[in-house]
């Protein structure tokens, strides 16, 4: 097993299934000779061409459209969006076609292609290039939102997702991007999209997260150990929709406290979601108010206010200590 | 170069099936109340879809727009199925999922046919390209209309289309009305055509009532893309009959330029030169009026004999698997 960045790993995904698979094609801004922005499809050109590692013309809405082309004929398109903010040009290619044409066509028609977008905050970047608004997609019935919080989960998830006969909304946490390696088996790893992951466990407070704010998380429900003694629960969602409520509401029954954090702002947000399904899953075992502690309801500010706005593991302290002591 | 008689002959069978087929679908929407929402029809633009298809093979794909019972029927989708989707039943090709408006024919590669106007023309480019991929000899065509071609999706995917070379014909159906503006109102060129030299790419204007003229120019720019020299621009100039929908009093429209248009009449016109060339007698034209009548009336039957489907079956394939 070598050990990998995120970005490592999801290159290695994308050469994996393009060696296995010669429908898989990657196409974007600058993925050929470039390799990405951020160097997600680095080398690729080389070892498979330019017709399956298409550098395109900027025109997000273009690439999207042209992707569900290319899924429609039975290709397996992954297309990258520079990051996350400027993929709104391709919503309407998503939302109009490719989220409904299985649906239309009862079946006949299917579009297995992966839209790829680095997203969020942390890394000083300026708004379009910094915000968190997997709410879109996850609102749009028929497509499937992903988001993973580490090199290893996020390898997998991506093969995954591109052997989904959906599409798939793939978001990549930049600042996660290059932030820690992990062992990455070279050998063939998946995990099922739709599926939550247990990453620690505890008998006090249930925390749900995912994404990049997954670390701060885990840093919380460390240090809670450490100083108090709180045993806290730590589920990392993966996939947003469609959104997997048994594990996280089996281990509110458990525990009776929950709190959820993300980055993305916080009214109607993935958390509202989660919440909604504790109050339907896990009512009458809930002995505490569920918390948030997400971004808020405005532009991600600049770089010198970023980590106010951000979930950091102070902020999941205090609301876990409340949670507690409701 | 010379059409064909056979061809001709299978260009005013589906333009006279497409005319029965709308001529019925006009009654039983605004008249008998049998069909509800929203109904577009092609009336006096048939030339453009029997003209195109005639000209393609099975194996190539078309992608339509709100306006597309023309270009279905033409590519052979059967009647029947059409009929019943557009009621909502469980027996049209859509299994009553789609309605008039977002057809879906796999069995004549028709995989979609969307009204968000332009957003057919990226796709087309995309299933083009794996088709070359697949060094397959099949082509793709877009039907759209001029109000499309005012849209960004337009320039995106001409511009792709273009750089890459592939097997894709961009068919502009310019009726001269994008919803209540004359084209004059919503573009400073005289011709979307004119269009073309901005990526560039053959742009080529035809006479879209005249569907051995369509015929004749997309068999030319089918060859073309066929043989890795890239996309066409076809523009038919034609014209729209009817309101953008059968809701609309089409008050903006004058009275005078509808009425020549119907004197311009695509059917009439292919009916008229078939005779005059002896190559169909008036017996064989009642005859195929009758056999489209004949056609329409078995599936308006089928359609309303067909049961509705399941609400259950709403829920069904939003993902491959049901949730």
């Amino acid at each position: 097993m070598a050990k990998m960045t995120m970005v490592q790993a999801l290159n290695m995904a994308l050469a994996q299934e393009m060696e296995k698979d010669d429908r898989v094609v990657v196409l974007g801004e600058d993925v050929g000779v470039d390799g990405g922005v951020f160097r997600v499809t680095d080398g690729l050109i080389d070892r498979f061409g330019g017709e399956r590692v298409m550098d395109t013309p900027l025109a997000e809405s273009g690439i999207a459209g042209f992707s569900i082309g290319l899924a429609l004929y039975g290709l397996r398109p992954v297309c990258e969006m520079q990051f996350s903010g400027f993929s709104y040009y391709a919503m309407h290619q998503m939302e109009a076609h490719a989220a409904r044409l299985r649906w239309r066509s009862q079946g006949r028609f299917h579009v297995p292609m992966v839209l790829r977008c680095p997203y969020g905050g942390g890394v000083r970047a300026l708004e379009h290039h910094s915000e968190s608004r997997e709410a879109y997609w996850a609102h749009t019935p028929g497509l499937k939102m992903v988001i993973p919080s580490g090199p290893r989960n996020a390898r997998a998830l991506l093969v995954s997702a591109i052997r989904d006969p959906d599409p798939v909304v793939f978001y990549e946490p930049k600042a996660v991007y290059r932030a820690f390696r992990e062992e990455v088996p070279e050998e063939e790893e998946v995990f099922p999209i739709g599926r939550s992951q247990l990453v620690r466990g505890g008998k006090d407070v249930t925390l749900i997260s995912y994404g990049a704010t997954l670390r701060p998380t885990l840093e919380a429900a460390q240090t809670l150990h450490d100083r108090y003694g709180i045993e806290a629960e730590v589920i990392d969602l993966l996939t947003i929709s469609p959104l997997d409520d048994e594990l996280f509401s089996g281990s509110v029954r458990k525990t009776g406290r929950a709190v959820v954090v993300h980055e993305a702002p916080r009214s109607f947000g993935p958390g509202a979601e989660v919440v909604s399904r504790l109050v339907e899953k896990a009512f009458l075992y809930l002995e505490a108010p569920v918390k948030r502690v997400t971004g808020f309801d405005i532009v991600i500010p600049l770089y010198q206010r970023e980590q106010e706005y951000l979930p950091h593991a102070d902020r999941i302290m205090k609301a876990v200590r409340e949670t507690l002591d409701f | 170069m010379k059409v064909p008689a056979e061809k001709k002959m299978e260009m005013l069978r589906s333009m006279l099936l497409t005319r029965a087929f709308e001529d019925a679908l006009q009654v039983l929407c605004q008249i008998q109340g049998k069909i509800p929402g929203m109904m577009i029809l092609c009336t006096g633009q048939e030339a453009v879809a029997s003209g195109v298809c005639a000209a393609l093979q099975n194996e190539d794909f078309i992608i339509s727009n709100h306006r597309s019972h023309g270009h279905l029927l033409a590519k052979g989708a059967d009647p029947k199925a059409l009929m019943a989707e557009i009621y909502g039943k469980r027996t049209g090709c859509n299994k009553g999922k789609s309605g008039t408006l977002h057809l879906a024919v796999p069995e004549v590669n028709a995989p979609c046919t969307t009204t968000v106007v332009g957003g057919g023309l990226p796709i087309s480019v995309g299933v083009a390209f794996a088709q070359k991929y697949r060094k397959e000899s099949a082509v793709t065509v877009c039907l759209f209309g001029d109000g499309a071609a005012d849209e960004g999706s337009f320039h995106e995917s001409l511009n792709l289309a273009s750089l890459w070379q592939l097997p894709v014909l961009f068919v502009c159906e310019n009726n001269l009305y994008a919803g209540a503006q004359r084209f004059e109102e919503h573009t400073r060129v005289k011709s979307i055509a004119d269009r073309a030299a901005g990526y560039p790419m053959p742009g080529v204007v035809v006479d879209g009532n005249d569907a051995p003229a369509v015929y004749t120019a997309t068999l030319r720019a089918r060859e073309t893309a066929a043989n890795g020299g890239g996309p066409t621009l076809l523009e038919c100039r034609t014209y729209r009959c009817r309101g953008h929908g059968e809701a609309d009093p089409q008050h903006y429209q004058p009275k005078e330029e509808i009425a020549l248009w119907k004197q311009r009449c695509p059917i009439l016109k292919l009916e008229k030169e078939m005779l005059q060339k002896g190559i169909l007698s008036a017996e064989e034209l009642e005859k195929l009026r009758e056999d489209s009548r004949k056609a329409v009336q078995e599936a308006v039957r089928f359609a309303e004999e067909s049961p509705w489907p399941d609400v259950a079956e709403a829920f069904q394939d939003v993902y491959v698997s049901d949730l």
